[in-house]
């Protein structure tokens, strides 16, 4: 029975309202007053049921909900006669969270989107070999699934069998289709644009990285700030002290219409809903646009920051060095050349990557007792001769002689912003090449709105050589750079910064810098959408993508600025309402509800303007 | 211990979280630190024990209230 009223709460609503309009016409037309008072009757009568049972259900875990006091309220009004008064407080209030869930719903549907992609069946192998179509949560680690053209990827897996384009911008934000064959991995949510795919299942349900985004984006939504904490305690104890101030007006004056009336215009309905419609407008307009924000706690601090830092390496740059500069100090270069490339042939390093590239077709010779230094280059031996490649310490290390022309070159090409590879043979210095990395795309446009939007310091903090962090900086405009930085001196000086009361966000890959991406008040990863960086970081920007850095300053901001309007227009309304009912003649129930649920109405279309920030 | 994860209807009123947390905390058998209502995914997070309780019985005193279960799960931890 119970359960039957409130399921048809919506259909109560449409009749108490129909009921208050038949009994204004009965009277103000055909002057029938009997038809007037019964039809009130009737529409208090169905309107309290269902906030009664709420209320007493509330009352049963020992909740003072906002039914309480509305019902009591009610109660009152019939208790005094006041059939007007009931029947247009219960259908304004039946109304008033009618309109509340649609508009809400509305907010919260940037998010609602996300956890929509989530895939839902699986065509999975049985023992019998043929592929049935099962629920994602049947699917274990270790299953063969098949994935057919325009499907989505249900979990985590490697690729068995076939071939395909799959989009992956549920994950990385970028669109552009990805070819994935034998082998290759491949994520939950993601879409196989064409071709036929056999996977294995390596994890499944909320374990794989779709699983995360969602679990982190909700949990996001839901988290709470030290502001909301305090007002979750404040209306905890407000409802009831709302209860016993009607109470201690009623035995002072003596008068059920002014005890009740506070009743309903002590009701907190905007303040306590006003900050979370922000919270989850503003996550969920990040979330639709590739960043993720981890709760309202990073949305209050990031809105604040004083000071970007960021690791140049694949933040600033592109992260794909090139050879930019070089100098030979031989007659045989072709003999350097090949020494060089066979010797960089046995690493993997980026910058002997960039080399390779550079030199292209030559001799490779056969290359001998090969010696990784770390952090400093290769030794090895190529037909009986000593080659060494590596930075200017390494040399050094060597004890190989730089002469003074060199010495100069050297320093030339530091200040270009290269970073450098030597090259000796038998202990002679015969080739220095300068390698740089490429500025992203739009950087420079991109902090330059990060000033816009008031953040004073924009530091560089880099392993790489003064020369190129000096570069970049100059470049770049940015307020401060410090090269040959070592992972541990990055965490120090954000922990200098911090020291002088700044409020510091850090941005890096997400990997190498955990330690300042911890320290900083606010870490932010430009990962792929890597389990490391969800876990990290406060904010994730998806697929690296740099441009999103403004839109997420700009967003915080607007959404922090968005929640103390809601609570102004919250705590507003409740001392209007409560100064008037006793210093004005005009104020009475009806009018307080009216007041209160436009004011709840007011906080949520405030939120929802979120959903729509774009950053200028 | 179990870990159930429950998703209800939507929830429109931040009192309703408040109710639903109350009536969670109040069965024995549930782990009172880990009981998170979640307001805007409308779920319910929390951790039991199976030997006391059944994810049926947290179900009931949920619906009890009037508010509708669509989904649980429950994982082992």
């Amino acid at each position: 029975m119970q359960r039957f009223i409130l399921s048809k709460k919506n259909l109560i609503t449409l009749i108490g309202g129909f009921l208050i309009v038949i009994a204004y016409l009965s009277k103000l037309i055909i002057g029938n007053l009997a038809v007037f008072y019964w039809a009130l009757v009737i529409a208090s009568v169905i309107g309290i049921l269902p906030i009664a049972i709420q209320a007493f259900q509330a009352l049963k875990v020992k909740v003072i909900s906002i039914d309480v006091l509305v019902t009591i309220a009610v109660l009152g009004a019939f208790a005094i006669n006041e059939m007007e008064e009931s029947a247009i407080v219960t259908f304004l209030f039946l109304f008033g969270a009618f309109l509340e869930q649609r508009t809400l719903n509305k907010t919260r549907s940037a998010i609602k989107e996300l956890t929509e992609m989530a895939p839902e069946s699986a065509l999975k192998k049985m023992v019998s070999g043929e592929f049935v179509e099962v629920e994602v949560d049947e699917v274990e680690v270790g299953d063969i699934l098949l994935v057919k053209t325009g499907a989505k990827v249900p979990v985590d897996g490697s690729v068995l069998i076939g071939e395909g384009y799959i989009n992956e911008a549920s994950i990385t934000g970028e669109s552009l289709p990805v070819s994935k064959s034998s082998g290759a991995g491949v994520y939950a949510g993601t879409i196989l644009e064409n071709g036929t795919l056999q996977i294995v299942a390596e994890k499944v349900g909320e374990d794989t990285t779709f699983g995360k985004i969602i679990e982190l984006v909700e949990e996001a939504q839901d988290s709470k700030s030290e502001a909301e904490r305090f007002i979750d305690r404040f209306s905890k104890y407000y409802t009831p002290a709302v209860l016993i101030l009607s109470v201690i007006v009623y035995i002072f004056s003596r008068n059920v219409e002014l005890a009740i009336t506070i009743l309903v215009l002590g009701c907190p309905g905007a303040l306590v809903i006003g900050v979370p419609v922000s919270n989850v407008a503003g996550i969920g307009n990040g979330a639709r646009n590739g960043i993720l924000l981890k709760g309202s706690e990073v949305i209050h601090y990031f809105s604040k920051v004083d000071t970007i830092v960021f690791d140049k390496t694949g933040t600033l740059t592109i992260g794909n060095p090139k050879v930019a500069d070089k100098m030979f100090y031989t007659s045989d270069l072709e003999r350097v050349l090949s020494y060089l490339a066979s010797v960089e042939s046995e690493s993997d390093h980026p910058l002997g990557k960039a080399i390779l590239e550079d030199i292209g077709n030559t001799t490779f010779y056969n290359v001998e007792n090969t010696d990784v230094i770390k952090g400093g280059g290769i030794v090895a031996n190529i037909e009986g001769h000593k080659v060494v490649v590596g930075n200017v310490a390494l040399m050094k290390q060597e004890n190989i002689t730089i002469n003074e022309s060199i010495r100069n070159d050297i320093v030339l090409y530091e200040q270009k912003g290269n970073s450098l590879v030597m090259t000796s043979i038998d202990g002679k210095i015969e080739a220095l090449i300068g390698i740089r990395d490429q500025i992203r795309l739009g950087v420079k446009e991109d902090l330059r709105k990060l000033k816009a939007l008031g953040v004073k310091n924009l530091v560089v903090l880099s392993g790489d050589n003064q020369g190129t962090v000096d570069l970049v900086t100059k470049e770049l405009g940015l307020t401060e750079a410090h090269g040959h930085m070592l992972p541990e001196d990055k965490s120090k000086y954000i922990e200098k910064l911090q020291a002088k009361g700044q409020i510091v966000a850090f941005v890096g890959d997400g990997v190498n810098d955990s330690p300042s991406l911890a320290l900083a008040e606010i870490g932010i990863a430009m990962g792929s959408g890597t389990d490391v960086a969800i876990e990290t970081s406060d904010i994730v920007l998806m697929n690296s993508n740099f441009s999103r850095l403004p839109h997420a300053l700009g967003l915080t901001k607007a959404t922090a600025n968005n929640m103390r309007q809601n609570i102004v227009i919250a705590v507003g309304v409740v001392i209007f309402l409560l100064t008037n009912v006793f210093f004005s003649e005009w104020m009475n129930m009806s009018i307080g509800m009216l007041v209160h649920e436009a004011s709840i109405l007011v906080v949520i279309l405030n939120g929802m303007r979120l959903l729509s920030y774009k950053s200028k | 211990m179990q870990k159930a994860i429950i998703q209800l209807e939507t929830l429109t009123c931040p009192s309703c979280g408040q109710k639903i947390e109350n009536a969670v905390k109040s069965l024995n058998g549930v782990d009172k630190q880990s009981v998170k209502v979640l307001f805007n995914s409308s779920k319910v997070k929390l951790d039991f024990d199976l030997k006391i309780l059944s994810i049926e019985k947290i179900e009931k005193a949920i619906s009890a209230l009037g508010y509708e279960v669509k989904k649980s799960q429950v994982k082992e931890i």
